[in-house]
């Protein structure tokens, strides 16, 4: 396999291969960085913004629906609340949340790589994501969106100025802003399968990627392949909102569902752009904190691939009651159900790795557990909804809310907070305090609970979803499930002021605060610009424990050109780090 | 007059089951339910274990991963059987229920920004309320007059979206008598939540003696005097959902989308056809053809065109002349 290998002189000249990437300081040294942690770093910054932006939507959505009518606002806003909270959530947080945030920040370091492989396109990636939020707060400002995240067409599309039946908000700078930020997540997939094809270490075989890198170009080629069209679709919107071009609007000629089978063509692969990196998380932080290589370490990988694929193939189980005819809902249920199959196989093999393992429960591990334990509930309601006879009653009621938000919020978001807490002490060189992660581990998990379970019994009860007031049996369950919102934020804010705390004044991480065996916990902390001081070759893999040192776990690998890079305490010689250095 | 008692659902996760769908469904239910609660349980179980069980230790190394094809292939395999049978629960299910009963009757089903409107074969329109004999097979022709709305009866577990341009199908047979609930599933805007309608499965007998009124008012002489009736018929034809209770022109403190009805006869309005005297004409023509002359300002959200019989239109048109 021919890897891209460089030797130190191929350095920039500039570049201090010493020095942390963090120590440059001002605003420009970030602005035109072409570092893949600092894109990172600001891409993190920025979903950081969109997932408080969209959490505070759905506090107020939440609030909302606390007493029967009026509580807070009027239907009209209410409409928007929701609308936002899901677009917001969506285009602006969870797809870009684990795969432009923190796989840019470790995926090259995890191929032992200077960088990816399109430095120049990578920045270019965060501005048009930039651009295309510009276009989102645009909308916001001028009054939002009340149509769901979804658009759905002929409500979205037609537009009373012109003698439409539809709505009157500002849908054409929000439908632009996904179609901007499309372009961003497209250009990051190119770049990250190609620094996955050429950018690997001498020695980082593929058998020897960890498996976040594995979820991360699943994700890469599912983001190539489907973002596109999502682009078509909402430009067709756009057009037929704007110009009067009759493409779904019956009144023009043209065909709501058709909007939806295009619509859900891309967002049902997109749910796989969400929860497939992390899934790749999960098997990481499994192994570091279990000290084992994940069981089954191919058919995890591979079931990520076929996620990727499969997710192509069953974006007709969101129109089972939308007019289909009998013999295509007949193919998507069965097509459906065989995404449980890879599902199932990533769920038993995580739990078999902590069989015989050395298990530490220390708060990555925590969201890591919560993530199997909340997806396991996920995934399994997804069943429920892709049993035909089960759908029709259950399609568009709080069930499909609830079971949503446990793949996307009990596994993505679990998945990406875990691994904010995995590999914060790499990228920040500061650790947190280990007693507030906890708190806040346990008051997300149990608001998250309380908030969704509630849910799920309502809407198998029949309460439709988006309805701003509700009929007085289902009260009770929306009190209980906006108390539990209110736990499930304040969780959130403990994990805030937690990760500031340790911004602060935490104290300096060790090069492998977590003993594990991967590439990135081998260089230093911070890492410099270059990621490595000596361009690492791997002689084996990377969740080989049984073939490292103690001391290699908890100091990193021996680096016998720059021995003053190691954190923590002195080197210890060692005959066996002869010749193999991660 | 009839007196509908709640029906209480003997399923704490489920609603009543009131029609002959709802059972085949329920069954799937219970098993996919069932199915899920013992693989979590089996699954936190062995999580939990291990976690105590494995705890690490000092001096304590992991075991090395071997490889263990057999084990993989026994995760793969049998939740693949498993899938065929609950596709199986499922598809069945749904088939039986997408069959329609020979000589079923045929009720159209409209749906409008925000309200339903039902048609009986009589050619009689019935605003806000199904009424449906017992044990009868019924067949609803569904349709959408603006946006895309979805017909759902939780009680009978039947869901459909009414799609502006074509038809679509639910059909079921009621087996209990009493009071189910209509919601619209599809988001369709401002009153989306709004957008209800009730339906009353009746005896035979009582059926009849309905059915001998269809169209006309229902009730006692009191109850049907001219206003009490618009009244009626202005909640159910979901003129609230647009221009407020009482026509007040504002919902939970808003402005509502329509214009206040209140104390609007007899005044002049500004209009997208010039000036209007309010009179009866006006609210004839504005509830028949409600885009002919639309008040100065309300010009975005485009009220439905309404389909009544001349003593319903009196009622209604007397109803709005009585608020003040």
């Amino acid at each position: 396999m021919a890897a891209i290998t460089t030797t130190p002189g191929a350095h920039h000249d500039d570049v201090d291969p010493n020095a942390s990437f963090l120590e440059k300081k001002g605003l420009m040294s970030w602005l035109v960085t072409l570092d893949h942690k600092r894109i990172g770093i600001m891409y993190l910054i920025s979903v950081t913004i969109a997932f408080l932006l969209g959490g505070i939507f759905a506090l107020l959505v939440r609030a909302e629906l606390l007493t029967q009518g009026k509580t807070l606002m009027d239907a009209d806003t209410y409409n928007k609340m929701f609308s936002l909270h899901g677009v917001v959530m969506v285009f602006l947080f969870i797809i870009p949340s684990i795969p432009a945030a923190m796989g840019n920040i470790i995926l090259p370091i995890q191929l032992g790589a200077k960088d990816v492989a399109f430095p120049k396109l990578n920045l270019l990636s965060l501005y048009i994501y930039w651009f295309g939020a510009c276009f989102g707060l645009y909308s916001m400002i001028n009054g939002g969106v009340d149509t769901g995240w979804t658009f759905y067409t002929p409500y979205s599309s037609s537009d009373p100025a012109h003698g439409g039946v539809g709505t009157a908000t500002s849908v054409i700078p929000m439908t632009l802003a996904a179609f901007i930020m499309g372009f961003s997540s497209i250009l990051t997939g190119v770049n990250f399968i190609a620094t996955v094809h050429k950018m690997r270490a001498p020695g980082l075989t593929w058998r020897r990627l960890t498996l976040f890198t594995w979820a991360l170009y699943a994700t890469s080629i599912i983001q190539v392949l489907a973002t596109p069209v999502l682009a078509i679709t909402l430009l067709l919107l756009t057009m037929e909102r704007f110009l009067g071009l009759g493409i779904f609007d019956p009144r023009l000629g043209g065909d709501p569902v058709l909007y939806q089978h295009f619509f859900w063509f891309y967002s049902h692969p997109a749910v796989y752009i969400m929860i497939v990196p992390g899934m790749g998380v999960v098997s990481d932080i499994l192994a570091s904190f279990s000290r084992r290589e994940p069981v089954g370490y191919m058919a995890i990988a591979a079931s990520s691939l076929g996620l990727a694929l499969l997710g192509f193939l069953v974006w007709g189980h969101h129109l089972f009651v939308a007019g289909m005819s009998e013999y295509a809902t007949m193919v998507f249920s069965a097509l459906t159900f065989l995404v449980a199959i890879p599902s199932g196989v990533k769920v038993f093999n995580w739990v078999a790795t902590l069989y015989k393992g050395s298990i530490s429960l220390q708060s990555p591990m925590l969201w890591a557990l919560s993530f199997i334990f909340l997806f396991t509930i996920g995934g399994l309601t997804g069943l429920f909804l892709g049993m035909l006879a089960v759908d029709v009653h259950l399609h568009d009621t709080y069930f499909v809310v609830a079971h949503f938000h446990y793949v996307m919020v009990g596994g993505t978001v679990m998945g990406f907070v875990g691994g904010l807490h995995y590999w914060w002490p790499k990228f920040t060189g500061k650790m947190y305090e280990e007693s507030w992660a906890r708190v806040g581990w346990f008051f997300v998990f149990i608001g998250f609970n309380v908030t969704f379970i509630a849910q799920f019994i309502m809407g198998s009860r029949g309460m439709p979803r988006r309805y701003y007031d509700y009929l007085p049996q289902y009260e009770i369950f929306h009190q209980v499930s906006t108390f539990g919102s209110w736990i499930l934020g304040f969780g959130f804010l403990v994990l805030m002021v937690m990760f500031i705390r340790s911004l602060m004044n935490g104290k300096p991480a060790p090069r492998n605060p977590w003993g594990s065996a991967a590439l990135e916990w081998q260089t230093p902390t911070p890492p410099p610009t270059f990621n490595f001081v000596k361009d690492p070759v791997l002689t084996r893999g990377q969740y080989d424990y049984q073939l490292a040192t103690d001391d290699e776990l908890y100091e990193g690998f021996d680096d016998p050109l720059f021995p003053g890079l190691r954190g923590g305490k002195a080197p210890v010689k060692k005959a066996a780090a002869e010749g193999d250095h991660g | 007059m009839l007196s509908f008692q709640p029906v209480e659902s003997d399923n704490f996760q489920l609603p009543p089951s009131m029609a002959d769908t709802a059972p085949p469904i329920d069954k799937a239910y219970d098993f996919i339910f069932w199915f899920s609660v013992v693989f979590t349980v089996a699954i936190t179980a062995a999580l939990l274990y291990f976690i105590v069980k494995y705890k690490r230790k000092p001096g304590v190394k992991p075991e090395p991963t071997g490889h263990f094809m057999k084990l993989e292939l026994f995760w793969t395999i049998t939740p693949t059987i498993f899938i065929f049978f609950l596709f199986h629960a499922g598809f069945t299910g749904y088939i039986r229920n997408a069959t329609a009963a020979e000589g079923a009757t045929e009720i159209r089903v409209r749906g409008k920004k925000w309200s339903w409107e039902f048609e009986y074969p009589t050619g009689d329109r019935e605003p806000g309320e199904l009424t449906l004999e017992l044990g009868r097979p019924y067949k609803m022709i569904i349709s959408s007059e603006d946006v895309l709305h979805s017909f759902y009866i939780p009680e009978f577990r039947m869901k459909r979206d009414a799609v502006p341009g074509q038809y679509s199908f639910i059909q079921f047979t009621p087996t209990k008598a009493g009071v189910a609930n209509v919601f619209c599933a599809e988001y369709c805007g401002t009153s989306h939540s709004g957008m209800l309608a009730t339906v009353k499965i009746l005896p035979p007998a009582e059926y009849k003696e309905w059915e001998k009124k269809l169209g006309d008012c229902q009730g006692g002489a009191e109850e049907c005097e001219p206003a009490k009736w618009g009244e009626r018929l202005f909640v159910k034809n979901g003129c609230t959902t647009c221009h407020g209770a009482g026509g007040t022109g504002e919902i939970g403190g808003s402005k509502s989308p329509g214009p206040k009805l209140a104390g609007l006869f007899g005044r002049d309005e500004n209009t997208t056809a010039g000036p209007v005297h309010v009179d009866e004409n006006y609210l004839r023509e504005s509830i028949l053809r409600p885009n002919a002359k639309i008040v100065a300002g309300y010009a975005t959200v485009q009220m439905p065109p309404f389909v009544m019989k001349d003593k319903q239109l009196d009622a209604v048109i007397a109803y709005i002349k009585s608020l003040k």
